[in-house]
């Protein structure tokens, strides 16, 4: 019970981050290695944010939550500012070419924020009770049941968004056939940088989500997150929406499930994930719910 | 003759080096159904796409209602009114019929003038309100080319572009989706020009036709004119 609790709740962090990465893929065709950079911008975001309101308002609730909304504001344009300047001139080039721009700038991010934090440990200080409770056999903290509370709305929000919007439809039109919304009157690169703040202002929420939840950030903490949420968007289907939070979710439950299983320790976690990651791309490459065969990286 | 709806002048288009298009000029009155005939590779598909700006002109202009439109984004000549039905429908399969036609309006702002323009699309084609709920790619193909067309419709084009909607289809289809063009014609003074491998059936319905030859327009005349000549009875319509 434990373990679903602790599962669902990194899962849906996995599950946002993942979102970015399969709507970015299903629309330019992107593996956009700078995602999970995006994420821990968003956690150092939401850091630099706290420490300057907290003298006036606190670093309660809402605070953070203050915090979170302008962070997803801030980080989304960054996003969209990265796709005009990065990858939009690329769009026409090779794919190995835009490729290799992602990893460009995935470096200039992490880098950036090493030299602006003295690649240290950072302390994500906030005011909240983290006096534990207990729902049965569950024992939990007010701060994880709003984590989780947040993160599953904000997935549900992103689901009523993609499918019932126009916007949200026309995400959906452009990755299957770009062509064909241009001739429905679709301004494609207005949709594309869309999808980018859309992408970049989730995974900024689950970087302060985050650094919330473990208490310190860093500046190499987008590295193995983009990695996962890589994996969960395999797993579900990538592309898919709905896919990348579902791998996303069932990403946090292997790994919380997989770690309980006798000689493996929580240490073997990362090495769980990633061969699944293999075994869903040799024998399931579409994702759980991936369609037919289609070109590929 | 009063000005025309839609006019090319001298248009060139070139695919790298290769000339798709070698200057071609047409006129089109407000209200007619213009086609388009010619071989395959004569550069009638590219006509539409270069009208629609898919494909970027290399030289001379379109104008459409006295303003040029040659160098413009493919979706503000959609705003302006100017609809291409694509070859092969290419209806986006993996979305329901429903949000295939609310994509055909995605340059409207209004839900409720939506909602209406969904309701008359269903008219003209019953079938696809018998199924909006199912996947596109699941219709037939005389089902599919309604879709598209009633796709173009819920933008209320004053110009309609149909890039072969007979391709692949049963005659009596064919006889079908002819009548809903006439019909389209008639009921909102919608301008078409037709591209058609299936000359006979073009000629029928069209009031005026070009033929397009390696990129040139060879002949121009009425439809009856032209279903009278000999060398087009002989290349096109098989008799």
């Amino acid at each position: 019970m434990q373990q679903l609790f602790n599962g669902l709740l990194i899962g849906s962090f996995y599950g946002l981050v993942a979102i970015g990465y399969s709507m970015v893929y299903g629309i330019i065709k992107l593996l956009n290695f700078a995602h999970g950079d995006i994420y821990m911008i968003g956690a150092f975001s939401g850091l630099v944010f706290l420490s300057i309101v907290s003298p006036y308002i606190g670093a309660g609730w809402p605070a953070l939550i203050l915090g979170m909304l302008i962070t997803m504001l801030l980080v989304g344009l960054l996003g969209v500012f990265i796709q005009r300047v990065a990858y939009r001139p690329m769009l026409k080039a090779p794919r190995l070419s835009i490729l290799i721009t992602a990893l460009a700038v995935s470096m200039i991010l992490y880098n950036t924020v090493m030299l602006l934090s003295a690649g240290r440990y950072r302390a994500f200080n906030v005011e909240i009770s983290s006096e534990s409770f207990y729902l049965g056999a569950l024992r939990l903290t007010e701060t994880r049941v709003v984590l989780i509370v947040a993160a599953f709305a904000l997935m549900f929000i992103m689901h009523m968004f993609i499918t019932k919007t126009m916007y949200g439809k026309a995400m959906r039109a452009i990755a299957l056939d770009r062509d064909t919304c241009q001739l429905m009157g679709i301004d494609v690169y207005k949709i594309i940088a869309l999808t980018f703040f859309v992408g970049s202002a989730l995974a900024a929420a689950a970087g302060i989500m985050a650094g919330v939840y473990y208490g310190t950030i860093h500046f190499y903490m987008g590295f193995l997150i983009g990695l996962k949420a890589f994996t969960a968007a395999v797993i579900g289907g990538i592309g898919i929406i709905p896919g990348a939070m579902l791998g996303g979710l069932l990403l946090g439950l292997l790994e919380a499930f997989g770690t309980q299983i006798p000689f493996i320790g929580t240490q073997w976690k990362d090495v769980f994930s990633f061969a699944f990651l293999i075994l869903f791309l040799i024998f399931k490459p579409n994702g759980l719910l991936g369609r037919s065969e289609s070109e590929r990286m | 003759m009063s000005e025309p709806i839609l006019s090319l002048k001298n248009l060139e288009t070139r695919y790298g080096q290769i000339y798709a298009l070698r200057g071609i000029s047409m006129d089109i009155q407000e209200g007619e159904i213009v086609t388009l005939l010619g071989a395959n590779g004569a550069g009638k598909s590219t006509t539409l796409k270069t009208i629609s700006s898919l494909i970027t002109a290399s030289a001379g202009s379109v104008t459409f209602n006295g303003r040029e439109i040659t160098h413009l984004h493919p979706h503000t000549i959609v705003e302006m009114g100017v609809i291409h039905v694509p070859e092969g429908r290419m209806i986006f399969k993996e979305l329901t019929v429903k949000e295939n036609l609310e994509l055909g309006s995605f340059t409207l702002h209004d839900n409720d003038i939506r909602k209406q323009r969904l309701e008359r699309v269903y008219g003209l084609f019953p079938v696809l309100g018998e199924r909006q709920q199912q996947m596109g790619g699941f219709l037939s193909g005389g089902e599919q080319q309604m879709l598209a067309m009633g796709r173009a419709l819920m933008t209320e084009p004053k110009v309609l572009l149909l890039d072969e909607p007979s391709m692949g289809l049963a005659p009596l289809i064919v006889n079908n989706i002819m009548d809903i063009i006439r019909q389209i014609n008639k009921d909102h003074g919608t301008t078409i020009l037709l591209v058609e491998q299936n000359a006979k059936a073009a000629l029928k319905l069209a009031t005026r036709g070009y033929v397009l030859e390696t990129g040139e327009i060879v002949m121009e005349g009425s439809a009856e004119e032209l279903s009278k000549d000999e060398s087009i009875v002989k290349a096109y319509l098989g008799e």
